[in-house]
C-alpha cells in the first residue's frame, strides 16, 4: 500500500477524548496542553491506529486479500513509541502486510499489518503491528 | 504530571484502576465517528446479525483506549515505550469495563530505568476482554 499522510486535527482529538471518556484536559483543552509544556494537544497512545484509518479506503487490504470485512476481528495490537505526536503535525504512515498464518487447521486465519509513522520532520514517532483474525465462514448465518 | 519514583515502586504495585460506564450504543456510535473506524459490525445491528453475531460489538481499540487512560493517568505519555494488547473476548453493549495495571518487572535498560506493567480489561462478570503489557520508562 502506498504511504499516506494525514494532518492531526484538534477537533478530532477533542472528539476522540470524548469518545474514550478522557478527562485529563491536556487531551482536549489546548490551553491546558500548552501549560503542561506541550506544543499542542498530544495524540493519545491508541489514536495513531485511528489516524491510519483515514486512508481513502481503510479496508482496502480486505479487498486485496479477498477477505470479507464481516469476518474480520481485531486480535492483537502492539505499539512501540519513539516520540509523541501533536495536533498540527503531518504524519506519514507506511504500511505493509508482514505475516499471514493460520491456526486450528486453517479455520482461523491471521493477518499482521505493520505501520511505521513519521512526522513532518521525518522523525519516527511510532510503529505498530495490528493482527487481524478472520473468523471461519461457518460462523456466518446463511442468507 | 511527574514521574513516579522508580525506587518507591515495588513489583506488584497496582496502578489506579478505571471503571467505565456500561457500554452503550451511543458510545459506540461516538467512537465510530471519533476513531474513523466505520466497520458496521460496531454500530449496525442488521449487519452484525448477518455476520453471525447476536448484536453489535464494541471496537477492540475502544477497550485498548480505556487501558491507555490507566497508563496516561499514571505517567506522562512520553514515558510509555511500548503498549500492546491481545483482544480475548468480544465486548457487548451493556458490558462494564474495568481497566487496570500492575507492575511485574523492574530493570535497567541502557541508561533508562524501566518497569513492565501488565494490563487488563475485565467486564462486570470478571471476563477478561483484553490483556497485555506496557513498558514504561521512569527516568
Amino acid at each position: 500500500m502506498p504511504p499516506f499522510s494525514v494532518e492531526v486535527e484538534k477537533g478530532r482529538l477533542r472528539l476522540f477524548a470524548k469518545a474514550i471518556g478522557e478527562l485529563d484536559p491536556i487531551y482536549s483543552d489546548e490551553t491546558a496542553a500548552l501549560a503542561a509544556g506541550f506544543r499542542s494537544l498530544p495524540v493519545p497512545p491508541t489514536f495513531l491506529f485511528c489516524l491510519e484509518m483515514e486512508r481513502p479506503d481503510a479496508y482496502d487490504w480486505c479487498e486485496e486479500l479477498n477477505v470479507p470485512l464481516a469476518r474480520v476481528l481485531h486480535g492483537e495490537q502492539a505499539f512501540t513509541y519513539y516520540g509523541v505526536a501533536y495536533a498540527g503535525d503531518l504524519l506519514t504512515f507506511s504500511s505493509e502486510i508482514v505475516d499471514i498464518y493460520d491456526k486450528k487447521n486453517g479455520t482461523l486465519e491471521f493477518i499482521v499489518r505493520k505501520n511505521t509513522i513519521t512526522n513532518q520532520q521525518n522523525e519516527q514517532i511510532a510503529e505498530f503491528d495490528s493482527t487481524l483474525v478472520i473468523r471461519p465462514k461457518s460462523e456466518l448465518t446463511t442468507q | 504530571m511527574t514521574l513516579p519514583d522508580y525506587e518507591a515502586i515495588d513489583i506488584g504495585h497496582e496502578l489506579p484502576a478505571l471503571t467505565l460506564p456500561a457500554i452503550t450504543r451511543q458510545a459506540l456510535a461516538i467512537y465510530c465517528g471519533a476513531s474513523g473506524d466505520h466497520n458496521p459490525i460496531h454500530v449496525d445491528i442488521d449487519y452484525a446479525q448477518a455476520a453471525g453475531l447476536d448484536d453489535v460489538i464494541a471496537h477492540g481499540m475502544l477497550i485498548m483506549a480505556y487501558v491507555g487512560r490507566v497508563l496516561t493517568n499514571w505517567v506522562p505519555q512520553s514515558a510509555i515505550r511500548d503498549f500492546n494488547t491481545r483482544f480475548l473476548a468480544m465486548t457487548d453493549v451493556g458490558d462494564q469495563i474495568t481497566a487496570c495495571g500492575r507492575v511485574v518487572e523492574k530493570f535497567n535498560q541502557a541508561t533508562a530505568r524501566c518497569v513492565r506493567v501488565e494490563i487488563e480489561a475485565v467486564d462486570q462478570n470478571g471476563i477478561v476482554k483484553a490483556s497485555g503489557t506496557a513498558l514504561v520508562e521512569l527516568g
